[in-house]
């Protein structure tokens, strides 16, 4: 009876000890330790980088790699409070590009998942034979950084003083922006209905702006209405031209008669800082080999941008808006750093595209 | 002794004051006499004479104020200035023992001392044909609308140039003008003018579109700086800062585009460049001038 119980106490040990060291991460641990071909390596590595756990990932990494694990953590999580840093390895599919005895070439494709939608990452890694395992060799990341300086921003503000709500009936108040539609254009996509085109701030001051669609059937009933969501700049300084798109999943083209604009513009206050640049804007292919509007922005503002979506417009031979695309930029937008950007062009629009024009939505921690 | 049942909000003693009104039609009464002018003006004062003699109950009951007192016949009645406030159909009604007498008067306005101006827009493009709008609502002191015709005065003075008025009759209280802006930017003030009564309105006369946008490059190595002559409409007035000025230059690299805000009347920006490049530059929908550098492209 006496040695049952020591027995049992000594595998009860044993299981928990078991459990503990599969809870943090030893069997991961030993995978990595006993990656036994490149793929399982860069896999091992990117199951680290999915847990958070960077630490564990930068000491996977062979020892040739020239970068320190700051850095390391900087170049996967992200940083300055980009998209980066809001998202989470969702998958990471691992493809082996060439394979030699002790050196081996892996394509990641990574997915991160973000309240913005999903963002795609693709990386050629080098992968080396350790003695008996393999790891990862972890490419320099370079970071532009800008000299200490100080620069100046004296752009426009604007400001809004409402009317008192305790005045009398007729007070003087101050109306809400002039908005035109100055583009429409309904065009039939796989399985959907899209309404694109622009609209101008016509004001002299800043707008917040949402435009609805509303498709009329042949009676001249409604029968589906959106709004661009954030397929749209919605502040636009006076002046300024958005593209807009706005999708009606599940409806056919020929079941819609006509379609009912309509453009809500709000007086907000808005800042005509940060200006962003949209520099050496190509059409080429991209890492899938799709068709892609490239090029960099620089932000040529004081403090960085958290957060920029990239919102293109694609014309036609005869100027008229055929498709409107966007890409969120998972890197904060640090001044004076050519950050690269990729939209997609889809294929049947790659042919027809004749002409583009990009404008850049942008989000600041810091502002207001 | 005067009795006085308030509501606490106004409209809620109309429908009280009005279901009352409707309630008791003048049919059913026939006693004591009284006499009450036809029409009272607002807030004044008067009397009602009421034949007879002895104690009697009498009401008085308008879209505002029930009034409910014991009153002696024989003498006149006394209506107090505050309970004939607002305009419209009042009922008296005097009832003794065994019978009501019961009979109507009309509470008009009185005399305009106020005016509810509204004016639109805000903000207005300079030179723009029958643009702004003022409408004005006449009421007297109670805020009774005014129906007696009067003729509102709308006097409009631009910030530069001579100013200038539109009379205008009020048709069922009020009075409506449409006046186009006059070529200068700056502040406009309409004022509404009936008798002692002003009502002044502010709007902004502000640039319209730009015209003869142009602009000059200096190059210096591989950078251009661009800069726009002073960015005006066709009346000559300077755009807004603010306003977004677009620059695109297209060259070996690509096509590089900035959206850069005008600041002390002309917007500036810098592109580096890469052999021979075209540059054009653009504000709202308005296309300026195109520069090439460097020998076409």
């Amino acid at each position: 009876m006496k040695w049952r119980l020591v027995a049992f106490i000594a595998i009860a040990t044993a299981v928990l000890i078991a459990v503990a060291w599969l809870q943090s991460g030893g069997l991961k641990q030993r995978e990595m330790v006993s990656a036994v071909n490149p793929e399982e390596a860069v896999q091992a590595l990117m199951s680290d980088i999915q847990a958070h756990n960077y630490e564990r990932a930068y000491v996977s990494l062979d020892p040739s790699s020239d970068v320190d694990l700051a850095s390391f953590i900087r170049d996967v999580a992200g940083s300055d409070g980009g998209l980066r840093t809001y998202s989470s390895l969702q998958t990471a599919d691992v493809s082996p590009l060439h394979a030699g005895s002790d050196q081996a070439q892996v394509r990641v494709e990574m997915s991160w998942s973000s309240a913005l939608g999903s963002l795609h990452d693709v990386r050629d890694l080098r992968v080396r034979r350790d003695g008996s395992v393999w790891r990862v060799v972890w490419p320099k990341p370079s970071f532009n950084n800008v000299p200490p300086q100080v620069v100046p921003v004296n752009y426009l503000r604007w400001e809004v003083i409402g009317r008192n709500a305790s005045q009398n009936w007729g007070a003087q108040d101050v109306d809400s922006p002039k908005v035109r539609i100055t583009s429409m254009n309904a065009i039939s996509r796989p399985g959907r209905v899209v309404i694109l085109g622009e609209v101008e701030n016509e004001d002299t001051v800043p707008a917040y702006l949402n435009v609805n669609a509303t498709l009329l059937r042949a009676d001249g009933s409604p029968f589906e209405e959106e709004g661009s969501f954030d397929l749209i700049s919605h502040v636009l300084l006076p002046k300024q031209v958005s593209p807009y798109r706005i999708d009606f999943p599940g409806i056919r083209l020929d079941a819609v008669k006509s379609v009912r604009m309509d453009a809500r513009a709000l007086l907000v206050p808005a800042s005509a800082d940060p200006v962003i640049a949209v520099s050496d804007q190509t059409v080429g292919k991209g890492a899938f080999g799709r068709d892609v509007l490239k090029g960099e922005l620089v932000n040529q503002s004081g403090h960085p941008v958290n957060i920029a979506q990239v919102l293109a417009a694609y014309y036609d031979d005869s100027g008229k808006v055929i498709w409107v695309a966007d890409d969120y930029v998972d890197q904060a937008l640090i001044p004076q750093v050519p950050v690269p950007f990729a939209v997609d062009i889809p294929d049947d629009i790659a042919g027809r595209l004749k002409n583009y024009r990009v404008i850049v939505n942008h989000y600041s921690r810091s502002s207001s | 002794m005067k009795t006085t049942t308030r509501c606490d909000f106004a409209w809620c003693k109309r429908v009280i004051g009005l279901v009352l009104f409707c309630m008791l039609p003048a049919s059913v009464c026939a006693a004591a006499e009284l006499h009450v002018p036809a029409i009272v003006e607002a807030g004044q004062s008067f009397a009602i004479s009421a034949s007879g003699s002895g104690q009697a109950t009498f009401y008085l009951v308008g879209p505002d104020v029930v009034v409910k007192r014991n009153v002696n016949l024989g003498s006149d009645l006394r209506i107090q200035s505050s309970d004939v406030r607002i305009a419209g159909p009042h009922r008296v009604i005097l009832c003794e023992s065994s019978s009501c007498e019961s009979t109507t008067f009309e509470v008009k306005a009185a005399q305009p001392a106020h005016l509810s101006f509204f004016l639109h827009p805000s903000r207005v493009p300079v030179s723009f044909p029958d643009s702004i709008e003022g409408t004005a609502f006449v009421f007297d002191q109670y805020f009774n609308l005014v129906l007696t015709p009067a003729v509102v005065d709308f006097r409009i003075t631009p910030a530069s140039g001579a100013g200038f008025s539109r009379q205008v009759p009020t048709r069922n209280g009020v009075a409506w003008m449409r006046v186009g802006s006059t070529p200068r930017e700056g502040k406009v003030q309409v004022t509404a003018v009936l008798g002692n009564v002003e009502e002044a309105r502010v709007i902004q006369q502000v640039a319209a579109e730009a015209c003869e946008l142009r602009m000059k490059a200096v190059t210096s190595g591989k950078m251009v700086t661009l800069e726009t002559d002073p960015v005006r409409d066709c009346s000559g007035n300077a755009l807004p800062d603010g306003t977004v000025v677009s620059f695109t230059k297209i060259d070996k690299a690509g096509k590089s585009t900035i959206d850069i805000p005008i600041k002390k009347d002309v917007a500036r920006a810098q592109f580096s460049i890469d052999g021979p490049a075209r540059i054009s530059v653009a504000c709202g929908v308005i296309s300026g001038n195109e520069v090439a550098l460097n020998g076409k492209l």
